[in-house]
């Protein structure tokens, strides 16, 4: 009996396809997000538009936010540790949590190295910008990936953007030919047999959720029709205006994302979303998915 | 022979590859009506929670149930024994309540304590590859019931009739013999029908 391996990790990833796992900073939102269908639930002290609001540094959550969630709901518990922080990370790992977000909406621990993700039994997810940064953070141990986009923002445009990018490098690798591929994977800093993975699967080597400024259930189904194998919500639930009906209909418009007219149906009434705001109002230092590399 | 698997969540794509590895079609099953067309159910691996209220809320809870009373197959892996199961620990009522068994959620833990090993099955020569994620366990089973595993002692692996249910992923490895277990038993009931 192994404990830990690749399969196990990677395989945790694969239950949750097709699925949305959601942002919650307290108890009475995680039984919000198990009750509308949540496939795990991402524990925080803020969600990504309040980090937003607050500056600072932002880092791990206190623990007594994790063990309320874990106590409430019976689906799994994320919890976010800073990018290179692994000390956060192993904390988490000895609290229980089910999975680890090495994330980027957490100030950076250390800017020249990630968490070597490889040394612990419990999987990681890490934002992807693009193929290079995807596969240099499986070739570090992340057992799933998710795009970056722009967090708490409630503006999709970035995360269709780092969908549609990996989708076109993927194209790209798999038309060139083996003797292509070194110098392709020099040019993406990613190893060769990562690459050539890539290049005969068509595929990445681990699930990839869609994140970072999903806010409606048709955001939620675009980035499924891009390719997403499910999608992360951040702050677009619990800070729209009613998120107990907008958790459930993303939760539909996800599973069903080619039929539109349940789609319609689902959003209907909704009330406001969260309120968005536009990428290039932004300045250099807040944007998050410009950190880690 | 064609299998569906139902792809309201979870671990589809995994599946069907595995049953036409196994030799028959698979089909990705969002709809109701798709059953009709359907030789045997594959209920994956996923989130129970979440599958069994998309199951409520799309009218596959009486679907799959009469798809059971025509005798067709059904094989529940992970998420999908819980959503067969009569009985759920520590809850009041559960989802399809097909097979007499009582099924522990998450009972080895949290993901941490998720483990594979080698399992001998009853029916399959040598052991498979069994892949355990936050996997529950069967803790009772009724008569009709008949336990084909046990890990440590406890029930991993069960058959009543045309239904069948795996703790484990078998999905998640390149080894099809359970699945070819389950075409199987879609072919016995075929004849029984005739």
């Amino acid at each position: 009996m192994e404990t830990g391996t690749s399969r196990v990790k990677r395989g945790m990833a694969e239950m949750q396809k097709g699925g949305v796992i959601m942002d919650v900073m307290n108890a009475e939102q995680a039984r919000i997000a198990e009750a509308a269908g949540a496939v795990a639930v991402m524990a925080l002290e803020r969600v990504p538009s309040d980090i937003r609001a607050a500056g600072g540094v932002a880092r791990m959550a206190d623990p007594t936010i994790f063990e309320e969630v874990v106590k409430t709901v019976s689906i799994p518990v994320m919890a976010k540790a800073r990018i290179g922080h692994y000390v956060e990370a192993r904390v988490l790992e000895a609290l229980g949590a089910d999975y680890i977000d090495e994330s980027e909406v957490l100030t950076p621990a250390d800017e020249v190295f990630h968490i070597n993700k490889k040394e612990f039994t419990i999987p990681f997810v890490c934002g992807a910008k693009d193929l290079g940064e995807a596969l240099r953070r499986v070739g570090e141990g992340a057992s799933m990936l998710r795009t970056k986009g722009e967090p708490g923002t409630g503006n999709i445009v970035e995360a269709v953007r780092h969908l549609r990018l990996i989708n076109s490098q993927i194209r790209k690798v798999q038309n060139l030919s083996k003797d292509e591929l070194y110098a392709e994977a020099k040019n993406l800093g990613v190893s060769y047999d990562l690459l050539l993975d890539v290049h005969e699967t068509g595929k990445l080597p681990v699930v990839n959720f869609a994140a970072g400024g999903v806010a409606t259930p048709s955001d939620a189904a675009l980035m499924m029709h891009l390719g997403a194998d499910g999608v992360f919500v951040g702050s677009g639930i619990f800070k729209s205006d009613n998120p107990e009906r907008f958790a459930r209909a993303i939760v539909e418009a996800t599973t069903h994302y080619t039929d539109y007219k349940l789609i319609a149906e689902v959003s209907k009434n909704l009330g406001t979303p969260m309120k968005g705001i536009e990428i290039s109002k932004l300045s250099a230092s807040e944007r998050m998915q410009d950190r880690g590399w | 022979m064609k299998v569906g698997v139902l792809a309201l969540q979870g671990a589809v794509a995994e599946h069907i590859r595995s049953i036409e590895q196994a030799g028959a079609t698979g089909v990705s099953v969002k709809r109701v009506e798709q059953l009709d067309e359907l030789d045997g159910l594959i209920i994956p691996g996923g989130e129970s929670t979440t599958i069994g209220k998309l199951m409520r809320k799309y009218d596959f809870i009486d679907a799959v149930r009469s798809f059971s009373e025509q005798g067709k197959p059904i094989f529940g892996t992970c998420a999908g024994l819980i959503v067969l199961a009569k009985r759920i620990e520590g809850q009041d009522g559960a989802h399809l309540e097909l097979m007499d068994m009582t099924v522990a959620r998450n009972a080895f833990g949290r993901q941490r304590e998720s483990f594979e090993t080698d399992l001998p099955v009853q029916g399959i020569d040598e052991p498979i590859r069994a892949v355990f994620i936050r996997a529950p366990l069967i803790t009772q089973v009724g008569p009709e019931v008949d336990v084909l595993s046990t890990f440590n002692g406890e029930i991993v692996t069960a058959r009543q009739g045309h239904l069948l249910a795996a703790s484990y992923h078998p999905e998640l490895t390149d080894d099809v013999r359970l699945h070819e277990y389950f075409l199987g038993m879609i072919k016995e009931s075929a004849v029984v029908e005739r």
